[in-house]
C-alpha cells in the first residue's frame, strides 16, 4: 500500500526525479494561487482610506470631564485633569511597570510624566493593551472593588488591567503596556485635532 | 413488492456499494455489548450537528452580515418571520447543547481510557472536531452584532496580536481592517455557515471512519476483538450496532429532546448563560460593557487566560495568558502519550488516577465559574491555583499513572 504512494527502490532514478519534480512543481503552483486569496483578505484600499485626522472643540470640557471620540474606528479620551489628578500621577509612580514611558506607546513630545503635550489635557487611545476592551473610567478614589490604595484611573472589565490617569499601566497586571497616545496636536487653545501632527498633512 | 424492493437493491449494489456499507457500518457493525449511559452523547452530538446545519441555512434565508444591519434583521428573525423565534432559539440552543454533548463524550474518552492505542488517532481526529466547533462557536456569536459579539471578537482577535513579530499583520489580515469592522463581520459569517461547517462534516465523517476501523472501546477498557468466535470470526462480546444500539440510541434521543425543547420553550436564554444579557444590546465601538465574560463553554479557557499576571522567562503576561489559553485545549491530544498506566479503564485504574480526574473536573468547574465573574484579586488567585491544578492532571498523568495501584483486568466483559 505505501509503495503507491512514496518513492521506492525499484524506480529508477529518472522515475524518482520525476516524481520529486512534477510535487515540487505542483507545490510552488498551489502556493501561488493561494496567494491573491490570501492578500484578499488584508485590508482593502476603502479600509486604508478611511483613517482622516478628527478635529475636537475642547473649550466645553471642564476639568475632571472625560470626552469620548471615535477616530479610525477607535475610542479617543480626552481627559481634563485636576489638579488633584495630576498630583495623583506622582504618588502612583511606585506601582507602575513603565512610569517614565519608555518603551514606544506614544510620540516624543507624550514621553512625560502626565503623557501629554499640555500638563492637564491627556489624549489617548481608549483601548486596554491586553486585548483591546475598552477600560472605564474610574475616577472615584479608594473606591471598595478596587482597595484602599486606588488614587483614580481606568480599570478594564474584561480582564482587570489597571491603568493611571495618564493611561500609564500597573505592575502585575495582564496588561503589558502603558495606553497608546495617537499622534494629536492643538490648532488653537481649544481646538485639538487627533491623527495627525502638523496641518498641513491632515 | 419485496420483490421489486429487492430487485432494486441489486440493482444499487451493482452500481454502489449500498448494502456492503449497511453492512459493514450498522447491520454487522459488532460493538460491545456493555455500553452503558456515557455512550449516547456521540449520537446526541450528530443529532446537534444535523440540528444546527437545518436552522443555520433557515436563519440565513433572513440574516444579514453587515454591520449595520445585522442586529435588526435578528430581531427581525425574533418579531416579524414566522416561527423565526422558534428557529433561532433551536439554533442558539443548539450550539450550548453541541458543548454539553461534546464535553460529555470528551470525559467518557477520559474515563475509559478511549484515547489509548489503537485510538489515539480517532481521539485527535474528535479533538479537531472541537477546535471547529469552538470557531464555529465564536464565529457564530459575532453574527448578532451585540456588545458581547463585538467585544467577545476584539478580545479574541486580539488574542492574535499577542503573537511576536506577526502578530499585528496577523490581525489585520484577520479582521480585513484596522478595527473590528463590517469587514470582519461580513468574512465570519463566511466562516461560520460555509468553511467551518465544511471542515466539521469531513472530519465527522473521518471520525466515524476511523471509528469503524479500530472497533469501539467500552467501560471495561478490554478489546473485545482479542476474544472472537473462531468460527464466525465475531466477538463474542459484540452486538450489533443495528438494531442494538441504534434502538438504544433512540431513547437518547427522546429523552435529549425532552431537555432541549424544554430549554427553547421555557428558558432560552438559560438565565443569561446560553444568549448573554448584554448581548441583546447593539455593538458599541466606543464602550465596553462594564461586565464582559464568554459564554458558559469557554469560561474555563477564559479564566486560564487571564489568570497570569506577572512576566517570566522573558514572555510578558499577555503572551502566557495566550499560550496557556491554547494550551488548555491542544494539551488533551497528548493524553494517549501521557496516560501510562498498564490498564484503559477507570474501573481497573487505582486512587491516583481517580483522585486526579476528580480533581480535573473540580478544576474545570471552578475555572467555568471564575470566568463568569469580575475578576478581583481573590478569584484572580482561585484561578491561579486551579490553573495549576488543571495543567498538573496532564503534566504529571506519565508519572501517577505509572506508580498508580491498578486492578487487573478481566478477560471478557461484564455484563
Amino acid at each position: 500500500m505505501a509503495d503507491s504512494f512514496s518513492i521506492n527502490e525499484k524506480m529508477s532514478g529518472r522515475r524518482k526525479f520525476l516524481v520529486a519534480a512534477t510535487s515540487v512543481a505542483g507545490g510552488i503552483a498551489g502556493a501561488a494561487i493561494a496567494t491573491p486569496f490570501l492578500l484578499s483578505m488584508m485590508p482593502s484600499e476603502r479600509a486604508k482610506a478611511a483613517g482622516a485626522p478628527v478635529e475636537v472643540d475642547i473649550s466645553k470640557l471642564e476639568p475632571g470631564m472625560l470626552l469620548m471620540v471615535e477616530w479610525r474606528g477607535r475610542v479617543v479620551w480626552v481627559l481634563n485633569r485636576t489638579p488633584e489628578m495630576l498630583e495623583s500621577l506622582v504618588k502612583v509612580e511606585g506601582e507602575l511597570a513603565d512610569p517614565n514611558s519608555e518603551k514606544n506607546q506614544q510620540p516624543e513630545y507624550a514621553r512625560n510624566r502626565t503623557r501629554s503635550i499640555k500638563p492637564e489635557i491627556l489624549v489617548t487611545e481608549g483601548v486596554c493593551t491586553h486585548l483591546g476592551c475598552s477600560p472605564v473610567f474610574r475616577k472615584d478614589i479608594a473606591p471598595a472593588d478596587l482597595g484602599p490604595d486606588w488614587q483614580g484611573g481606568f480599570f478594564c472589565p474584561c480582564h482587570g488591567s489597571k491603568f493611571d490617569l495618564a493611561g500609564r499601566v500597573y505592575k502585575n497586571v495582564p496588561a503589558p503596556t502603558n495606553m497608546v497616545v495617537p499622534p494629536h496636536m492643538y490648532m488653537s487653545d481649544s481646538r485639538l485635532l487627533i491623527g495627525s501632527e502638523s496641518e498641513g498633512s491632515a | 413488492m419485496s420483490n421489486l424492493f429487492n430487485s432494486m437493491i441489486e440493482w444499487i449494489d451493482k452500481r454502489f456499494p449500498l448494502t456492503s456499507n449497511w453492512k459493514a457500518h450498522l447491520s454487522e457493525y459488532y460493538a460491545p455489548k456493555n455500553f452503558n449511559f456515557w455512550y449516547f452523547f456521540g449520537s446526541l452530538a450528530l443529532l446537534v450537528l444535523v440540528n444546527q446545519l437545518l436552522t443555520g441555512i433557515f436563519l440565513t434565508m433572513n440574516y444579514k452580515p453587515d454591520a449595520s444591519q445585522a442586529f435588526a434583521s435578528v430581531e427581525y428573525i425574533m418579531r416579524d418571520v414566522d416561527y423565526g423565534w422558534l428557529i433561532r432559539y433551536m439554533h442558539s440552543t443548539g450550539a450550548s447543547m453541541f458543548f454539553v454533548v461534546v464535553y460529555l463524550h470528551m470525559f467518557r474518552g477520559m474515563m475509559y481510557g478511549s484515547y489509548r492505542k489503537p485510538r489515539e488517532l480517532l481521539w485527535i481526529i474528535g479533538m479537531a472536531i472541537f477546535f471547529v466547533l469552538m470557531s464555529l462557536a465564536f464565529t457564530g456569536y459575532i453574527l448578532p452584532w451585540g456588545q458581547m459579539s463585538y467585544w467577545g471578537a476584539q478580545v479574541i482577535v486580539s488574542m492574535f496580536g499577542a503573537i511576536p513579530v506577526i502578530g499585528d499583520t496577523l490581525q489585520q489580515w484577520l479582521l480585513g481592517d484596522f478595527t473590528l469592522s463590517d469587514a470582519a463581520l461580513n468574512r465570519f459569517f463566511a466562516y461560520h455557515v460555509v468553511t467551518l461547517p465544511l471542515i466539521l462534516l469531513v472530519l465527522v465523517f473521518v471520525h466515524i471512519l476511523a471509528l469503524h476501523e479500530t472497533g469501539s472501546n467500552n467501560p471495561d477498557g478490554i478489546e473485545i476483538k482479542d476474544n472472537k468466535n473462531p468460527q464466525t470470526g465475531i466477538p463474542v462480546d459484540g452486538i450489533p450496532f443495528h438494531p442494538y444500539y441504534t434502538v438504544k440510541d433512540i431513547v437518547g434521543v427522546v429523552v435529549f429532546l425532552f431537555v432541549f425543547c424544554g430549554i427553547i420553550f421555557f428558558a432560552p436564554e438559560m438565565g443569561g448563560y446560553f444568549l448573554e444579557y448584554n448581548n441583546f444590546i447593539p455593538a458599541n465601538t466606543l464602550q465596553t460593557p462594564d461586565h464582559i465574560a464568554p459564554v458558559w463553554y469557554f469560561t474555563p479557557y477564559y479564566s486560564m487566560l487571564r489568570a497570569v499576571t506577572v512576566n517570566f522567562l522573558g514572555i510578558d503576561a499577555k503572551l502566557w495568558g495566550v499560550i496557556l489559553m491554547a494550551g488548555s485545549v491542544v494539551i488533551f491530544c497528548f493524553l494517549p502519550w501521557l496516560d501510562r498506566s498498564p490498564v484503559k479503564s477507570i474501573r481497573y485504574k487505582g486512587p491516583l488516577f481517580k483522585t486526579a480526574l476528580a480533581l480535573f473536573v473540580v478544576s474545570f468547574f471552578v475555572l467555568g465559574w471564575l470566568g463568569t465573574k469580575s475578576p478581583t484579586p481573590m478569584y484572580t488567585l482561585l484561578a491561579q491555583i486551579f490553573t495549576v491544578i488543571y495543567f498538573a492532571f496532564f503534566i504529571l498523568m506519565p508519572w501517577y499513572s505509572k506508580i498508580d495501584k491498578t486492578k487487573p483486568e478481566p478477560k471478557r466483559l461484564k455484563e
